[in-house]
């Protein structure tokens, strides 16, 4: 190291980031005795961060969250989700199948979370662990970059701090993870390889819940939607009952939401209003939070060789999230990768080569299986030809036409489709097309489902009550979104698909406007960063340069 | 090994002016008794400063505080958001009523049983001004009653310990603000500024930070295990000099006054600003009563 770069402090180990992963790649660290530092921009771990969630702990992982933390069962998720059901949706068609066996399948547990409270709680955990190692949790601290030293990785850089030097830098800071860019392992380019999730924080007491839900004792249960109630986008939506709280969301193809020029609140608003959920919200319906955050597909995005140096990625950061058809599992793959990367290091630990902790952590990767679930080979096979668009259209064509309709309507199909549906290896293969999401369970519903003949009282807040009911600690005159093109065909897309922005709402983030010079009229785009709940879509699908606020600054999430 | 700092914080209480604290009788007096009591904005800016040198440097923060009993729990207060190791207050009967002057000497007094009883001063650091109309006499004077070298409007601050001298920016108003940076030996006064704002752009530092936080919380849970209370006795004073009896703008013909150095510290009022000029009218009140020669002689 140079004279420079031998000033700076100095940490065995820096893990940016306090969800999951960051939380478990520090445990693990500090159970092995290395000194770590964790770095978190949010105020608290957790204020940044959204999930569905259902946190899963698979039976085949090298590691879960209850491996690493003792208790968190208890003490920071909201409760066990054991009956898992699915939806199919035409209209006021509705035809429902329990997912159980797929639920369940290589799942030793499966909890409701909120971010809030789960990273809040982990943060403690990991704030003493590793301050007996002579580091510690730090908050309201935002990396801004790699600290390179003639052109190898030494450290981070930082907004609130002086660079700081590691052995081992981990990369657990999620999707949009400005270290992965700065290193050249991710882009941001392909809205086709990432979702888009949104979600709705409902108030419900707990006495409400399991009335309305018919649970009795802990546990809760978890229902999926799918079928036309959201305009032909490709995704589906969710609900899971937590302990006085319902988590209520969508999760989306972007490029489909690109595509279809759609609004995700609007869709959002769909699945609130459908007459299913009424029966559960009723005329009572109170929304806590409304958030939204990109979510990486690994079948398409996650990284086979996720290091560079010094620096290894973890989580949603290396795209180690994987959709399993409807079930989404993010969370326990970071925890896995978070504790795999610290024990490669602990491995390597006095290695002369600084990339030999990335390589065995790759390997761990591969030889647990875990990458096999990211990105199954079957779905590569199928893919080639499955999502090819002329394939796709065949397929469609059938399902549509009579032929098709009946195929699937007869009482044989309805057992068979249960079971298509609960199979692991069948769902892992599905390809991305409209065939999986849209028209198969609006076929379904059409032809097996019973008639919903009531409607619905919920009435959604508005995208202004939305953003006005959240909280932010705007960093004023320092926007950390740069609009770099303002013409309708670069930025035009983040004006519907920003989750907090509308074509017909001038209190969001992204507005078109239309200005006339020389006597034609044009749209340009502008932004406002002040109601951003950094999402990070329109670092995707519009020309920007995309950064998180500086620490403790944007949105501050209570529940996620 | 690098040294460390000892420092002392001067804190006061005021009444608590915040929406709903306040309580009036019913002709719209403010009931002081019945207001309660917390700590002095400015010396929070204070008690940061001396948190930043204990952070960087380690060593060792007291609180002190000269007040009725109940000032303890500005002193609690004072651990709790800037993390004191202890406190000390100066609290009796006979120190009832003191004016800035007779304050000064009492605090004084409370710094050299500190020095004798508990450990070698580095940095004495006080707030600005009272909330509740006091002038900011009470540093300086304190430091004169020392006879130890005083740095005021401090904005930024560096210390070296085993230098010791310390290097500080000052806000020096004037038609246009500047900024000076001035080096003064230990032991020293720091008067900050409502400007200061302290710096932690190391991680170890805000690990410190963090771990002086949470040692803090279980103290000020009991903190009369760490407040130490001390008399006009424990201080040696007498009674004479202090306390109603020994404050001069009452009380007439007490040669200290002239040579405060107050005048060298004179605040500047415009006299267009309602609120400044209120705390002037305030100053002059017991002038105005007519109970002191220094009165007399002012009012000429
Ligand atoms: C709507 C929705 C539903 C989902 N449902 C589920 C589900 O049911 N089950 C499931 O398992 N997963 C689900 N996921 C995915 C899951 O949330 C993620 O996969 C998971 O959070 C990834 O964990 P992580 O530790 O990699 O990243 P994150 O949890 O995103 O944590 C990253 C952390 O890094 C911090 N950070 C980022 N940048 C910086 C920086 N520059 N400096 C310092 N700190 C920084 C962030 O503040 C954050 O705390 C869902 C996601 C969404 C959006
Ligand atoms: S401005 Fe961009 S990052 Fe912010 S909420 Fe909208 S799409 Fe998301």
């Amino acid at each position: 190291m140079t004279d420079e770069t031998d000033a700076y402090e100095h940490y065995e180990a820096v893990v940016v980031g306090g969800g999951p992963g960051g939380a478990a790649a520090a445990a693990r660290l500090a159970e092995h005795g290395v000194e770590t530092l964790v770095l978190e921009r949010g105020t608290e771990a957790g204020s940044k961060n959204v999930s569905g969630g259902l946190i899963y702990a698979e039976e085949s992982a090298p590691y879960t969250i209850d491996d690493l933390f003792e208790g968190f069962r208890e003490e920071a998720s909201e409760r066990p989700v054991t009956d898992y059901h699915i939806h199919n949706v035409a209209g006021d068609s509705v035809k429902s199948y329990e997912l159980t066996d797929l639920h369940e399948h290589d799942t030793d547990w499966c909890d409701a979370v909120l971010r809030r409270r789960m990273d809040s709680w982990l943060q403690r955990r990991v704030h003493e662990k590793t301050s007996e190692t002579g580091g510690g949790v730090l908050t309201g601290v935002r990396v801004n970059g790699l600290l390179r030293d003639g052109g190898e990785i030494v450290g981070v850089t930082c907004d609130e701090l002086e660079p700081i030097t590691a052995d081992l830098i981990v990369a657990a800071d999620g999707v949009n993870s400005e270290l992965a860019r700065d290193a050249g392992l991710m882009d941001w380019e392909e809205p086709d390889e990432w979702f888009q999730g949104v979600k709705a924080v409902v108030d419900m007491d707990r006495e409400t819940i399991d009335d309305r839900f018919g649970l009795e004792g802990e546990d809760g249960v978890a229902h999926l939607f799918s079928g036309d109630l959201f305009e032909g986008v490709r995704g589906g939506g969710f609900l899971y009952t937590n302990a006085d709280s319902l988590s209520i969301g969508t999760v989306f193809h972007l490029d489909s939401l690109v595509e279809e020029r759609a609004e995700p609140h609007e869709l959002l608003d769909a699945l609130l209003t459908h007459p299913l959920l009424a029966q559960w919200l009723r005329d009572d319906y109170v929304e806590r939070e409304y958030a939204a955050k990109l979510v990486p597909d690994s079948k398409k995005v996650v990284h086979p060789e996720p290091y560079r140096g010094r620096l290894v990625l973890v989580g949603d950061a290396a795209g180690q999230m994987q959709a399993q058809g409807p079930i989404i599992k993010g969370m326990n793959h970071a925890v896995t990768a978070g504790a795999l990367a610290a024990d490669a290091f602990v491995a390597e630990r006095g290695s002369a080569d600084p990339e030999a902790a990335g390589r065995r952590y790759a390997n761990w990767l591969e030889e647990s299986g875990t990458m096999d679930k990211l990105r199954p080979r079957r779905y590569e096979a199928v893919r080639a030809v499955g999502e090819d668009d002329r394939v796709t259209d065949a397929v469609e064509r059938v399902l549509d036409s009579r032929l098709g309709s009946l195929a699937i309507g007869n009482p044989i199909a309805d057992w068979a489709l249960k079971r298509a549906y609960n199979s692991p290896f069948l769902i892992s293969m599905l390809p991305d097309t409209r065939t999986g999401y849209v028209t198969l369970p609006t076929i379904v519903a059409e032809e097996h489902g019973r008639t919903l003949h009531w409607g619905s009282e919920v009435d959604p807040p508005s995208l202004e009550e939305r953003i006005g009911d959240l909280t932010y600690d705007t960093d004023v005159g320092n926007p950390h979104i740069e609009l770099r093109d303002q013409s309708a065909d670069s930025s035009g897309d983040a004006v519907r698909a920003c989750p907090v922005s509308a074509e017909s709402f001038g209190g969001g983030c992204y507005r078109s406007e239309e200005i006339k010079r020389n006597g034609t009229a044009e749209t340009v785009v502008s932004l406002d960063t002040q109601p951003c709940i950094e999402c990070g879509t329109c670092a995707i699908v519009a020309d920007t340069e995309w950064e998180h606020p500086r620490g403790g600054k944007g949105v501050e999430y209570r529940e996620g | 090994m690098e040294g460390t700092v000892r420092s002392i914080v001067l804190t006061k209480g005021v009444p608590d002016f915040s929406e709903g604290a306040v309580s009036f009788d019913e002709d719209g007096h403010l009931e002081r008794g019945k207001t309660p009591t917390v700590m002095n904005p400015n010396d929070e800016v204070a008690l940061r400063a001396a948190l930043q040198t204990r952070v960087r440097h380690g060593g060792h923060v007291s609180g002190m505080s000269m007040g009725p009993p109940g000032y303890g729990d500005v002193l609690r207060e004072a651990m709790e958001s800037v993390y004191t190791d202890d406190n000390y207050l100066l609290s009796d009967r006979e120190l009832a009523a003191s004016d800035t002057w007779a304050t000064a000497i009492t605090l004084s007094a409370g710094l050299e049983t500190y020095q004798a009883e508990v450990g070698d001063i580095d940095l004495v650091f006080a707030g600005f001004k009272t909330a509740d109309g006091e002038t900011g006499q009470t540093g300086p004077q304190t430091a004169w009653a020392m006879d130890w070298p005083i740095v005021t409007h401090v904005v930024a601050l560096e210390v070296d310990p085993d230098e010791r001298r310390l290097r500080a920016k000052r806000l020096v108003e004037g038609d246009v603000d500047e900024i000076e940076t001035v080096e003064a030996p230990l032991p020293c006064f720091v008067i900050t500024d409502p400007e200061f704002e302290p710096s932690y752009r190391q991680a170890s530092h805000r690990l410190t930070r963090k771990r002086l936080r949470e040692e803090t919380r279980e103290r000020a849970a009991d903190h009369d295990d760490h407040l130490t209370t001390w008399n006009h006795e424990d201080l040696n004073l007498d009674p004479d000099y202090i306390g109603l009896d020994g404050s001069p703008t009452i009380v007439s013909s007490v040669d200290p006054i002239p040579k405060a150095p107050s005048e060298r510290e004179a605040t500047m009022v415009d006299p267009t600003d309602a609120d400044a000029m209120d705390d002037v009218l305030e100053e002059l009140r017991p002038h105005a009563a007519g109970t002191s020669d220094h009165a007399t002689e002012a009012g000429d």
